[in-house]
């Protein structure tokens, strides 16, 4: 990430902050924070005069809501414990894994995410995943406002016959027989940008992925069906957690996921 | 009647059923170390779950008849993925239940002793090793202690999903399911935790001793296992 990019990140997550509520408990950023290592690492440039490589250290997206926003249907115990702990685990990770190397978008390493090693496919996987995963949802009042654009339910129609259609087939994709074990389920754009997949993948894995699906794929939307994702609130229960989600499925974002990946045949940046 | 005493021997004889088979303690047995919830939940749910659904995928089929080790072995060589997550989840549960136990803790006697210390150098060794793969199977898995028959030795090896290491040819002799169910509700994201209560505090060794002989003596006397 440059240096511009990085500042206009900080005012982007600073605002973020002034639009939640008092009772938000702040995502636990600690020292992995962005201007925690900036300010690290300007200290240590200034006292050593070395270029600083703190300037690729990934970091958790604070919300674009509190924890709280999205019950009843994912409650606020498990989107604290998802985002700060697992999410954060994957970003200290990817950290590790990217410790050194030239600072990259999220996004950047995803293709070659196999090639690179479990380091990358996992953490970096994961920390694309779940930075992706947060911005397409919202507040169930919120979401109950948005609908797909005019392009992706032309899209919605053409793959799927209907958004009834799709929602059936991505229930059962996300079901335990399909995804088995830990994964995710995926609504795509194909390269070509005419038309929309369906997809399960395993782990971290993602369709950015080269080798992971049969083709390279831009995913629009996007759902976790890890366990612990849901099993606080719904134990075995995935099938209710699946159908409960879209409450809170931001379809404003997933358009605006959808114009990105047809007019640019790659995959939407998330804020890492 | 011959046809009920014909399924009592059958059943004895078989190593692991094919009908949800009941946990060997009450199910606040564990704690504080595995919840009565995440017993209730764990065996009442998720193994029930996959014991309908592979009884469902094989009725009416030959496989009815095979014991669970063997559909769990044809589902392998077949390639028929969706049996065998079932068939072998089935057999995976079976199994750790049988490995842990409310007195469990302290340490493997005898022959069991000894062999681990030959293959891991020190029981301390041993258990940062199992704790090791346990941690590091990413995703959904399981942690294997195993014996190799060719070897006369002891291993630890991880797998994912349903996988089971009687498929490589090596014999189980104890496991820690790693699938998130296994401990989210009682540790949340803190499998480390999990983990060390397993080892410090919950593993069977008499069970787990109980495997390793019976496999050592079938290498002894050359039997098929």
């Amino acid at each position: 990430m440059t240096k511009l990019s990085l500042a206009v990140a900080a005012l982007l997550a600073g605002s973020a902050a002034a639009w939640s509520t008092p009772m938000k408990m702040k995502a636990d950023t600690g020292v992995n924070s962005r201007r925690n290592i900036l300010q690290k690492g300007a200290a240590l440039a200034t006292a050593a005069a070395i270029p600083t490589a703190a300037a690729n250290a990934y970091s958790v997206p604070d919300l674009l809501y509190p924890f709280e926003a999205l019950e009843p249907y994912i409650d606020a115990p498990t989107m604290k414990i998802h985002h700060d702990k697992h999410h954060g685990t994957y970003v200290a990770n990817i950290n590790k894994a990217t410790e050194g190397k030239d600072p990259v978008p999220i996004l950047d390493l995803m293709a070659d995410a196999l090639e690179a090693g479990p380091g990358v496919r996992n953490s970096g996987g994961g920390h694309y995943n779940h930075a992706f995963f947060w911005d397409e949802m919202a507040p169930p009042d919120k979401a109950k406002k948005t609908k797909p654009s005019e392009q992706l339910e032309g899209l919605i129609n053409k793959s799927f016959g209907s958004m009834d259609e799709m929602k059936a087939k991505f229930e059962a994709q996300a079901a335990p027989g399909a995804v088995f074990g830990s994964g995710w389920v995926w609504v795509c754009v194909n390269e070509a940008g005419d038309e929309l997949k369906l997809v399960g993948t395993p782990n971290q894995d993602n369709p950015l992925m080269k080798g992971v699906c049969d083709e390279v794929m831009y995913p629009i939307l996007g759902l976790d069906v890890w366990e612990h994702a849901y099993y606080l609130k719904y134990q075995n229960r995935r099938p209710e957690y699946v159908s409960n989600w879209w409450n809170v499925v931001d379809w404003d974002k997933v358009s605006e996921n959808c114009a990105y990946a047809v007019e640019n045949h790659c995959g939407v940046t998330v804020r890492d | 009647m011959v046809r009920f005493a014909l399924a009592a021997v059958l059943s004895v004889v078989t190593a692991a059923s094919k009908e949800l088979p009941p946990l060997p303690y009450a199910h606040n047995a564990l704690e504080p170390f595995i919840s009565q919830r995440t017993l209730e939940i764990h065996h009442g749910k998720h193994h029930a779950k996959y014991v309908n659904t592979m009884n469902t995928m094989i009725s009416g089929t030959d496989l009815e008849s095979q014991s669970l080790e063997e559909i769990v072995k044809t589902a392998a060589k077949e390639g028929n993925q969706g049996l065998f997550n079932n068939a072998a989840q089935s057999w995976n549960h079976e199994f750790y239940w049988k490995c842990m136990s409310p007195q469990g803790g302290g340490g493997p006697p005898g022959k069991l002793k000894e062999m681990i210390e030959s293959a891991f150098g020190s029981f301390d060794e041993f258990k940062k090793e199992f704790a090791a793969a346990g941690m590091t199977a990413f995703g959904s898995g399981w942690a294997w202690l195993v014996y190799d028959t060719n070897k006369n030795s002891l291993s630890v090896t991880k797998t994912i999903g349903a996988g089971n290491p009687m498929t490589e040819g090596l014999v189980p002799i104890l496991t820690m399911d790693v699938w998130e169910h296994a401990y989210y509700l009682d540790h949340q994201n803190l499998r480390q935790n999990y983990i060390d209560k397993f080892l410090v505090s919950l593993v069977n060794w008499d069970f787990v001793s109980e495997n390793l002989e019976r496999a050592v003596s079938a290498r002894d006397s050359g039997a098929d296992l």
